[in-house]
């Protein structure tokens, strides 16, 4: 059931409109009830290829050869392709915004970061003799120790997953390997509170489920352009990543799409149409390349987990004063779009409350696992599931009513931000009182009155004295670093070997929670200790 | 065995757009000569509704019915540049880029019309019906249609226009974060409530009771299937799904949707909502855009319910039944909270 408030911020609308606010259906609402709306599955081309990939079975290895004898002469196979076919064998999809290096190979030259990592794509005339032919391939591994939790990956000696970030951390700004969010001063203010409260919170990875599986078709067509039916969620993201990665002009190609069978994120990484585009350019023919539902849920981009501290100051009277934030985006094997998620985070913190100081560490890291990808609520819905519990906890700790506790550290118009900026046309309140007011949730008088447009600004609207910290200097590489790295190599080749430099200064280790000040209560999950 | 009732909450808010790296969106509109108009895109419409959101913005700020409006996307050919369907930025940015290729093109269509009446086109009002009017004179009236056929054969005039809308790049400071990372918010609180089995663990949905605030429900109907279906993705991941069971132990992974937890017809419960609308002052007619935001509330709405009806927090998602009687298990037994 939906209802609309129209009584609430009335003042502010302009109600007198013709189709706007109106329920009309779809303009493709009959297409998609009656099985006729095209999607890019639903083009069947004349002398259709299909493609698959063999992808690895191992988390972490050197491939040290690579024998398609068999497959080469496996029935119905047109063409395999290897890592050294594609023309620009390394890409990062933000590269596109200047955001990021290049990092990820399209098929994985000398070593594999994950499972399931593509190595050759094998192009024949149906998909069973592509999966045929893909048994055929014997690929020779020499495995190397993996590392899948995203705090043992920041540890000295800790493998090196991707060698274009050596301490398995994106690098940003070229200083830190974490994001920072800075905003008065925490320590001081948790030392003061009455209450201390530290938890740590785990999001778990999650698979989009899209209805329709990733996918491509892609085809010759006239004057030397290609025609290209996509799943994708970012039409041109997609053409100037295929643009660079074919190393041809972006209007080669005419990308169609637009129709699509469920997104959530995982339709952004351009997966399936260079390869496509690929063999099609390779055999002269129309190229299909469709993730299977296995392939869609164990090496299609999930969204990532992330693993968050919330240290929080907060008054017996339950204004919180403090919130500190320590968070671990767990990348997998490459960056794709977690760093970007990790500023959208920074950004989003201390959440919807009005906190005078906050200091946050958001880190993107690397893992041996299959990359993960935006996913509805990115970079945000991990952590809103944490500072929620969180404020449940507090309000308990307090002995305060989980709703007026949110009213009364609400943001409010003219209120600053941690990131800097003034609060403007915020409704936080109100949604608590509309939901409280549903649910036969009681609250009290006082703050049923409560408004977002009332009692901001002020003396909330200031930036408070920072303090600043030593500018860390961008610290050499203090793990054991690889050979592998842009340079396109031959996949047979034997892959030089380097004997490991010698060990430098290990970096700093990760901020730990300061030591607890006298006269509070501390409850702690982090450490296990509960003291008073 | 007992069955537990209990209620929890969450109000949480969400960036429109991120524009990390400047997040434009551009539309183009065109009339043909007999009045229709094709909004060229190159956005994706992955269900959410991006083409009749568009058509109704367009059809608005034309005056024209929305039935005289078709959406065309996405072909890289004929639909100008767009970021993507992403960050909850369709209906923001999209919407805002189509409000000002439509306002170019009524411009057009309203001078080609004063030049069919004779008369100033600032004196000139649409009916949303399809006709042009002058201000307080009803009978002094053209259609759109004979609008577009004289602009075409007539008057040599294109009743078209182009449309951009730009967040410009935001610096992030290194040092203290100090960005502009969204131009506005929307908002959320939800109430959850639960039934938790002591003896197994399990927990069901109850109900759950919510207000979301979107600048402007641009259409109802499309509102209530993303808030409907965001929460119950919220549902599945607070208390069902992953890839990656043991995480961060990589093994066990599902392949299919018999080894992937999701919950089923029967899992489903009633989910009463309120939608507020405090206009966005750059959305398009005030819009946000509710697409990402409405699972967010939902995952800490539940871990806090099952609190309130057993008295253990699981702070590791999904919160899966085993992890539920082990905490119920190590306290002792359930403790359930106050009633709320």
């Amino acid at each position: 059931m939906l209802e609309l408030r129209k009584d609430i911020f009335a003042d502010e609308r302009d109600d007198n409109l013709k189709e706007i606010g109106k329920g009309t259906q779809r303009q493709d609402m009959l297409g998609h009830v009656t099985g006729t709306s095209n999607y890019f599955n639903d083009h069947k081309l004349q002398g259709m290829l299909h493609l698959k990939v063999v992808r690895s079975t191992q988390a972490h290895a050197r491939i040290r050869r690579i024998d398609t004898t068999e497959a080469e002469r496996s029935a119905g196979v047109r063409r395999i392709i290897r890592g050294t076919d594609v023309p620009v064998n390394l890409n990062t999809l933000l590269s596109l915004i200047n955001f990021g290096k290049d990092d990820e190979p399209s098929l994985a030259v000398d070593k594999v970061r994950y499972k399931g990592e593509p190595i050759l794509a094998i192009v024949a005339d149906s998909e069973r003799e592509a999966f045929e032919a893909i048994a055929k391939v014997k690929v020779d591994y020499e495995p190397l120790p993996a590392v899948f939790d995203v705090e043992d990956a920041l540890k000295p000696g800790a493998p090196v997953v991707n060698e274009t970030y050596p301490k398995n951390a994106f690098i940003y700004h070229d200083v830190y390997d974490h994001q920072r969010l800075r905003f008065g001063d925490a320590d001081a203010a948790l030392a003061s509170a009455d209450h201390v409260l530290e938890q740590r919170y785990q999001m778990s990875p999650i698979e989009h489920a899209p209805t329709e599986t990733n996918g491509a078709i892609a085809a010759p067509d006239t004057n030397g352009r290609y025609v290209v039916y996509t799943s994708t969620q970012a039409l041109f993201f997609s053409v100037d990543t295929c643009a660079k990665i074919l190393d041809v002009p972006s209007n080669t190609f005419h990308f169609i799409g637009g129709t699509v069978g469920g997104g959530f994120g995982g339709k952004v990484d351009t997966l399936t149409e260079p390869l496509a585009i690929l063999g099609a350019m390779l055999t002269g023919r129309p190229v299909r390349y469709v993730f299977g539902r296995e392939e869609e849920m164990q090496y299609g981009p999930p969204r990532g987990a992330e693993r968050i501290y919330i240290k929080d100051g907060v008054m017996r009277d339950g204004r919180i004063v403090a919130r500190k934030i320590r968070a671990y985006f767990d990348s997998g094997a490459y960056t794709r779009l977690s760093s970007y998620a990790a500023v959208k985070c920074a950004a989003h913190l201390p959440g919807p409350y009005t906190i005078p100081n906050v200091y946050g560490d958001v880190y993107c890291v690397f893992t041996n696992r299959t990359p993960a990808t935006a996913m509805r609520g990115f970079g945000v819905t991990a952590m809103d599931f944490a500072i929620e519990c969180q404020m449940d906890k507090l309000a308990n700790l307090v002995g305060m009513d989980p709703m007026e506790f949110r009213i009364l550290n609400a943001y409010r118009d003219g209120d600053m931000k941690a990131h800097r900026r003034e609060a403007k046309n915020t409704a936080l309140i109100e949604c608590v009182q509309v939901a409280a007011e549903k649910a036969k949730w009681p609250i009290r008088d006082e703050f049923r009155r409560a408004s977002s447009r009332k009692d901001g600004g002020g003396s909330r609207a200031a930036i408070p004295p920072t303090p600043t910290e030593s500018r860390a200097r961008p610290a050499a590489p203090a793990q054991q670093r690889t050979s592998y790295d842009r340079a396109p190599v031959t996949a047979t080749r034997e892959p030089p070997r380097e004997p490991p430099p010698p060990p430098t200064t290990p970096p700093p280790p990760p901020p730990r929670p300061s030591a607890p000040s006298h006269g509070a209560t501390r409850f702690s999950s982090v450490f296990g200790t509960r003291r008073r | 065995m007992t069955r537990h009732r209990g209620r929890g909450m969450a109000s949480i808010n969400y960036p429109i757009g991120m524009n990390l790296g400047g997040d434009p969106s551009q539309a183009l509109v065109h009339s043909n000569p007999s009045g229709k108009f094709t909004v060229a895109l190159s956005s994706i419409d992955l269900g959410q509704g991006m083409k009749s959101v568009t058509r109704q913005i367009c059809a608005e700020t034309l005056g024209v019915p929305v039935e005289d409006v078709y959406v065309d996307t996405a072909d890289s050919d004929t639909g100008p540049h767009c970021m993507g369907s992403f960050a909850s930025r369709g209906t923001h940015r999209v919407g805002n880029a189509v409000m000002a290729a439509a306002r170019e093109a009524r411009g057009v269509m309203m001078e080609a019309a004063a030049e069919e009446l004779e008369v100033n086109a600032a004196d000139l009002e649409t009916d949303g019906r399809g006709n042009i009017h002058v201000k307080g004179a009803p009978h002094r009236s053209i259609s759109t249609k004979d609008v577009a056929i004289a602009a075409q054969f007539k008057q040599g005039k294109t009743i078209s226009g182009r449309g951009i809308f730009l967040v410009p790049l935001s610096n992030v400071d290194p040092e203290t974060g100090e960005m502009s990372p969204a131009t506005c918010y929307a908002h959320a609180c939800l109430v959850a409530e639960v039934e938790v089995d002591d003896e197994t663990g399990d927990v069901a949905m109850v109900r759950m009771d919510s207000a979301y605030e979107l600048g402007r429900a641009l259409n109802p109907r499309l509102v209530e299937q993303q808030l409907v279906g965001g929460a119950w993705m919220g549902v599945s991941h607070a208390l069902y799904e992953t890839p990656e069971p043991y995480y961060p132990d990589p093994v066990h992974g599902p392949r299919d949707f018999v080894e992937y937890l999701m919950p089923g017809p029967g899992d489903i419960c009633p989910h009463d909502i309120a939608v507020l609308e405090r206009p966005a002052p750059d959305g398009p007619f005030g819009a946000k855009g509710p697409g990402e935001m409405c699972a967010n509330p939902v995952l800490p709405a539940v871990a806090n319910a099952i609190f309130n009806a057993v008295g253990v927090r699981i702070d590791d998602l999904p919160i899966t039944p085993e992890k539920v009687l082990r905490a119920i298990k190590a306290q002792g037994g359930a403790r359930p909270q106050a009633r709320r």
